[in-house]
């Protein structure tokens, strides 16, 4: 089979703490070595020096609007975008048309991303039938046919018993439950964060209490079932002190923030312009100082894009009448690099853990890192070519971001999944 | 950020600097007929046309626009949702674009939803006059208070404003806070908890907040009483046989303002809910000159808008 030797890059594999100038080589598909000198024999070789060379990225959290919404986004297009974005791994929430609450639909998925994604897709079940908060979806088979996690993504199971059968019944699993953690009643109605913004732009708010009080809930149930509980797109300051709590008081609790959540706040509304509608909305400053703050403690166990394409026609409507969300694949490493490692809160190693070693740890996957046998996925990325994102030019179907325009120091180079390049930036 | 109105039309008052909103609160003074007069009909605009779109009902705005354009000699059309292309399901950028093609010289706009003309501001080379935003802004209203206020007062400056109702849903409390604080009035928002978020006091200098209407009303110049917007309320922010005992405007309230107070409202009343009967007639509202106003204030902005743009063409 194939093999590539990936040379003179700075290496960081938090997961077995090396770090330091290497070449790290790949055969049919798994890591063979990382070390200096490394001779390339039959390799085709991918110079990286100047660069750096980190196990692939995972996205944990995205929207691939397959099966249903293909004219959002599709399997193939979506991979295409986490490519450019340098992801070698992502996961697909269960909301599409129909709802992947079956094996059948979990199957479809997988059979569709072995054929058309140029990375690796893994599924996340619903929690309940048709995410309708109701029944509980077959989560055994699906497990069998491949999901990763199970949760009720933008539609959060409201009924508390519900939510603790679904705990108790994924623990024997073994599979993660993901809460988008929203209670419903506080915000219904809402368009963005709940706040002197809000107020002053007449739109309706989602208070940052219908994050925390679901937080809450959650966490009380899984301590009560044991369940591996995970707080999707973490987004106010009491979320992150309680999850900080339920750590320390040793549960299995794990959350991942975007970088939306920690690179802009609820100012940017001021234009109504529907491309920074989202849920959980963008909040306030002191939820972006309290987020990155958990990032730097060490509460946030990743970093998660919520990947959320939506068709032109969709956004361009009276703000009320947009729908929530917006794309984040390719736009995620250089946001990481300007608000958390250039800032110098956090360094680029523990940048490289949120996005490899944080979300397999939480999946369980045996993925994110370059040691030999590992999965042949590598990001190869640097940290100042300055760059500005044009979303015209962007791999999605859907052109939902707010950051057209915004310029970057940083980004992706190339993306290598099981030992082929399957996107570099020339 | 200043939007100058003469590119943008008149989207809200927010954004509006002081010194324009002098000009057209002037040039209303112009336009005010003498009194037992009407209205002087001027052909400043002739030629012009100007649609007035209307995605929510609306009666004495409407008309108020529609004469203050024709007094100056623009040519009016109006146009109703209902009936038109939008209960087609026709989307908002679609209608507009149509519009646009049928190339009037301004829109007036009235939407259900906040934000709507800025939306289409970014989107459409036509100026769009705002007509009233969902719970956001209606900059006309603001405009046509303040020609009132000051036809019995010499400033705005220093003068302590109650508004009193639901603020939380009213877009004329939202202009109004804003216009008069860039004069730097003092003002009293009131109304019952969850029609009165603690975040107003952000919106602009000299807001304060209180639950307690004698309170708001102590040392008044001007009462504004808001409309109980029942549309826009999706629960009870009291039991409604209360809202009249704590939030209605009695003639007893009156003895707490300045003699010479003077009560607004932005219409239509709701008798016994909001204010007193005895209080809308009484001497000291000024409800009708308000409406009169209105026509005065939205020739000044008209000609503002499209005056300039015809200088050159």
């Amino acid at each position: 089979m194939n093999s590539i030797l990936i040379t003179g890059g700075r290496v960081i594999d938090p997961a077995s703490g090396f770090d330091g100038t290497a070449d790290v080589l790949i055969r049919d598909g798994r890591i063979e070595a990382v070390g200096s000198g490394l001779k390339a024999g039959d390799a085709a070789i991918f110079d990286a020096t100047g660069a750096i060379v980190a196990p692939g990225f995972i996205d944990m959290h995205v929207h691939l609007r397959e099966p249903g919404i293909e004219h959002a986004e599709t399997i193939e297009s979506g991979a295409r975008s986490a490519a450019a974005g340098g992801f070698t791994t992502i996961c697909c929430m269960a909301n599409t048309i129909p709802v992947n609450d079956s094996a059948m639909v979990t199957s479809y998925i997988v059979q569709r991303a072995r054929e058309v994604a140029i990375v690796n897709v893994f599924p996340i079940g619903a929690i309940t039938k048709g995410s309708l908060g109701e029944e509980l979806a077959a989560i055994g088979s699906m497990h069998g046919a491949g999901i990763v996690a199970i949760s009720d993504d933008g539609r959060p199971v409201m009924n508390a018993r519900v939510m603790r059968r679904a705990m108790e019944l994924a623990r024997a699993f073994d599979l993660p439950v993901i809460d988008h953690c929203e209670d419903l009643n506080l915000s219904a109605g809402g368009d963005m964060h709940e706040g002197a913004q809000s107020v002053r732009l007449g739109l309706r708010g989602i208070p940052s209490t219908s994050e925390d009080v679901m937080v809450a809930r959650d966490l009380l149930l899984a301590e009560q079932t044991g369940a591996r509980f995970h707080v999707a797109h973490l987004s106010t300051q009491r979320s992150v002190a309680m999850v900080a709590y339920a750590k320390v008081r040793g549960l299995s609790v794990s959350c991942e923030v975007t970088p939306h959540h920690f690179a802009i706040t609820d100012d940017e509304l001021c234009r109504y312009d529907s491309n920074y509608k989202m849920k959980p909305p963008l909040r306030c400053h002191s939820d972006v100082d309290a987020i990155i703050d958990g990032i730097v403690t060490g509460v946030v166990d990743a970093i998660a894009t919520d990947h959320a394409p939506h068709a032109g026609s969709e956004k361009m409507q009276e703000f009320e009448r947009c729908p929530f969300g917006i794309t984040g694949l390719e736009t995620a490493i250089g946001l990481s690099l300007g608000e958390l490692v250039h800032k110098e809160r956090i360094t680029v190693a523990r940048m490289i853990e949120l996005f490899t070693t944080g979300p397999a740890n939480i999946l369980k996957l045996d993925r994110g890192t370059l040691k030999p046998g590992a999965h042949g996925d590598v990001t190869v990325f640097d940290t100042d070519t300055e760059w500005t994102f044009d979303v015209q030019q962007s791999y999605s179907k859907s052109r939902n971001s707010p950051f057209h325009g915004r310029r970057f120091r940083g980004g992706p180079v190339a993306t290598i999944v099981g030992g082929t390049i399957v996107w570099s930036r020339e | 950020m200043v939007t100058p109105l003469r590119a943008a039309g008149l989207l809200d008052i927010e954004t509006l600097d002081r010194a324009e909103i002098e000009a057209i609160l002037d040039r209303a003074r112009f336009f005010q007929p003498p009194p037992g007069e009407t209205y002087r009909r001027l052909d400043s605009l002739k030629g012009k046309t100007v649609v007035n779109l209307f995605f929510e009902a609306s009666t004495r705005t409407r008309v108020s626009f529609e004469i203050a354009a024709r007094r100056l000699g623009a040519d009016t059309l109006t146009i109703a949702a209902q009936g038109s292309s939008v209960s087609k399901g026709e989307s908002l950028v679609d209608t507009l674009n149509t519009l646009a093609a049928m190339r009037p010289h301004a829109i007036v706009m009235r939407h259900a939803a906040s934000g709507a003309p800025q939306f289409l501001a970014r989107h459409l080379q036509i100026p769009i006059v705002n007509a009233g935003d969902g719970t956001h802004e209606h900059p006309t209203q603001a405009l046509l208070d303040a020609r009132t206020i000051l036809d019995h007062r010499p400033s705005l400056t220093g003068l302590r404003v109650a508004i009193i109702g639901d603020i939380a849903h009213s877009r004329v409390a939202r202009s109004n806070v804003h216009l008069l604080s860039k004069f730097g009035a003092e003002i009293v928002l009131c109304g019952p908890p969850s029609l009165l978020p603690r975040e107003l006091e952000q919106l602009a200098p000299g807001v304060r907040l209180a639950w307690d209407m004698t309170e708001a009303i102590l040392g008044a110049d001007v009462i504004m009483m808001l409309r109980v917007q029942l549309e826009r309320q999706h629960e009870a922010p009291m039991a409604a046989s209360e809202y009249f005992r704590f939030y209605g405007l009695r003639l007893e309230h009156l003895d707490l303002a300045k003699p010479d107070v003077i009560v607004m409202h932005p219409g239509p009343i709701n008798r016994g809910r909001e204010l007193s009967s005895e209080v809308a007639d009484s001497q000291r509202s000024v409800i009708l000159n308000q409406v009169e106003n209105g026509v005065a204030v939205r020739m000044a902005v008209l000609e503002r808008v499209l005056f300039d743009r015809t200088t050159g063409s």
